[in-house]
């Protein structure tokens, strides 16, 4: 028996030191951060363009006038991303299976699905953009089908769903081979045990990481701005020539923070969730 | 039932099955014994068709089941196997890690099965942990989850790879009554095992495997009272 069991009131020996770590801790911490904070403050406005920079990046007055324009041009950037999303993930399922596909008939599908992967993850977003943003319109085709939206998002559909399979395709490979044993050894042919057994729990791994291309695919979303659509990167931009001012973008940011962070934020938490699973 | 003529098998220069004969009458229980890495395990997976035969026959119902080429699917469908590490899956609960075989295959509905798939549960002592996850059970009971599954197929015949191996020994028992229950009813079975108590109990022939050949067989007595080979006298020195 010891002290503790005793008397549960009277925390033992190791407790009392711990909380007594755990308090000085907390104080070196509040004050390092006090003390960095104050630096910032003291220190940036004493930099020479500082009058100029808050003039220029931080006029309430233009906030207030461009925020509620802004918020509207984003509705865009979360339409974009909606058609998007869902494309992305059939098309990266899609490549995934592909590239494990054995039979001989099918061989093509594997080459292309390995080609598709190699080429859209060697590429910068960007380029992709302007290529098929610009080139497939140039074409001459037909309204609806010039439309940049239509090309703009192809392209981010391509670059997204070559990494997307990627992802998939390491979670098919970190399903244990007594898996596939197990299914097959039930009569289950490949597909059915693709299907069933290895898919459901591959995916289920590769949740976290996927999150964190949602999170980088609403940021992309901004680079179609280059291609056409209004949205709300391009949207500050004519508010900048408008205003004189740099402010808008600022607003941008902090709205685009608001969507990203809770979602970064969630996506580690499936990661840690999924950590302490594995343990 | 099953007939094995001279079965060859290795994984790169390692010759793990090197000429194995073995008779398996319907409704007869074998008993592979031998050290680890004596080739009981890749022999079992061979007759299941998971690591095909180098060469060699497997007889089966009057098919060599070892010809190259040969569809494994329906066969596999009439040879169950259950693994040592219970290999549920972890996604489904019990009930439909059992009922999604004869789903996809025989196209049973879920409902058509239910009741069938409930009897089961029942009659090994599951009945209350039928709609548990895998991680919900005990070592014991996943196991026994994973013989229901491989007999909710209906098999011919059913290959046990040293299935009480992984568990802890208070939990043996209640799969090893599984066992004895499916021997008193009549089904072929054979077994990969390290439980010579059971294997002198209730085993129509016991093998001894050692490097990849059957050394000696014979009934649970003359293995286990009178083996003839000097290495099979040793291995039972050991274990016993």
């Amino acid at each position: 028996m010891t002290k503790a069991d005793e008397n549960p009131a009277m925390p033992g020996r190791r407790a009392q030191y711990e909380a007594a770590l755990r308090r000085r801790s907390l104080w070196v911490a509040g004050v390092s951060t006090s003390l960095v904070f104050l630096a910032i403050l003291v220190l940036v406005p004493l930099a020479p363009g500082w009058e100029a920079v808050k003039k220029s990046f931080f006029n309430w007055g233009v906030f207030s006038k461009t925020f509620p324009g802004l918020l509207d041009a984003f509705l865009l950037d979360i339409a974009i991303f909606a058609w998007c999303a869902p494309l992305i993930a059939l098309l990266g399922l899609f490549v995934a299976i592909c590239r494990d596909i054995q039979k001989p008939a099918l061989y093509p599908l594997r080459l292309f699905a390995t080609v598709y992967t190699d080429v859209f993850r060697g590429l910068p977003v960007i380029l992709v953009i302007y290529l098929v943003g610009f080139g497939i319109p140039g074409l001459g085709l037909p309204r609806p089908w010039n439309s940049p939206y239509i090309w703009g998002s192809l392209a981010l559909i391509l670059v997204y769903a070559a990494y997307v399979a990627e992802v998939i395709r390491s979670g098919i490979g970190s399903i244990h081979k007594s898996q596939s044993s197990a299914a097959l050894s039930l009569g289950l042919s490949n597909a059915d045990t693709m299907r069933y057994v290895i898919l459901p729990q591959a995916l289920r791994n590769v949740l976290p990481a996927n999150m964190n291309l949602v999170v980088a695919l609403q940021k992309d979303v901004a680079l179609l701005s280059f291609v056409g659509p209004v949205e709300i990167f391009r949207q500050a931009g004519v508010y900048k020539s408008l205003y004189a001012s740099f402010t808008p973008y600022v607003g941008a940011a902090l709205i685009f923070l608001a969507i990203t962070i809770p979602m970064t934020r969630f996506a580690d938490h499936l990661m840690n969730k999924r950590r302490k699973q594995e343990q | 039932m099953l007939s094995l003529r001279n079965i060859q098998k290795s994984f790169g220069n390692h010759h793990v099955l090197c000429g194995i004969d073995l008779e398996v009458a319907k409704g007869e229980m074998v008993c592979l014994i031998g050290a680890s890495g004596s080739g009981k395990s890749t022999l079992l997976r061979a007759v299941n068709l998971l690591d095909p035969v180098d060469d060699g026959e497997i007889w089966f119902d009057g098919v060599d089941i070892a010809e190259p080429g040969l569809d494994p699917q329906p066969i596999r469908q009439r040879i169950g196997l259950v693994f040592q590490s219970f290999n549920l899956f972890p996604h489904m609960s019990a009930a439909e890690n059992v009922m999604l075989a004869p789903r996809r295959v025989k196209g049973l509905s879920r409902a058509a099965q239910r009741g069938r798939v409930e009897e089961l549960f029942e009659r090994f002592g599951l009945a209350h942990r039928i709609d548990h996850y895998p991680d919900q059970l005990s070592g014991g009971q996943q196991q026994r989850v994973a013989i229901i599954r491989a007999l909710a197929m209906q098999p011919d015949i059913l290959l046990f790879d040293e299935i009480t191996s992984a568990l802890d020994p208070e939990l043996v028992a209640e799969v090893l009554d599984v066992l004895r229950s499916l021997r008193a009813e009549g089904m072929t079975m054979i077994l990969a095992t390290h439980e010579m108590g059971f294997a002198r109990e209730l085993a129509d022939k016991v093998c001894f495997l050692e490097s990849g050949r059957i050394l000696e067989e014979g009934t649970p007595a003359q293995i286990f009272d009178a083996p003839r080979e000097e290495r099979t006298r040793q291995f039972l020195s050991q274990v016993l």
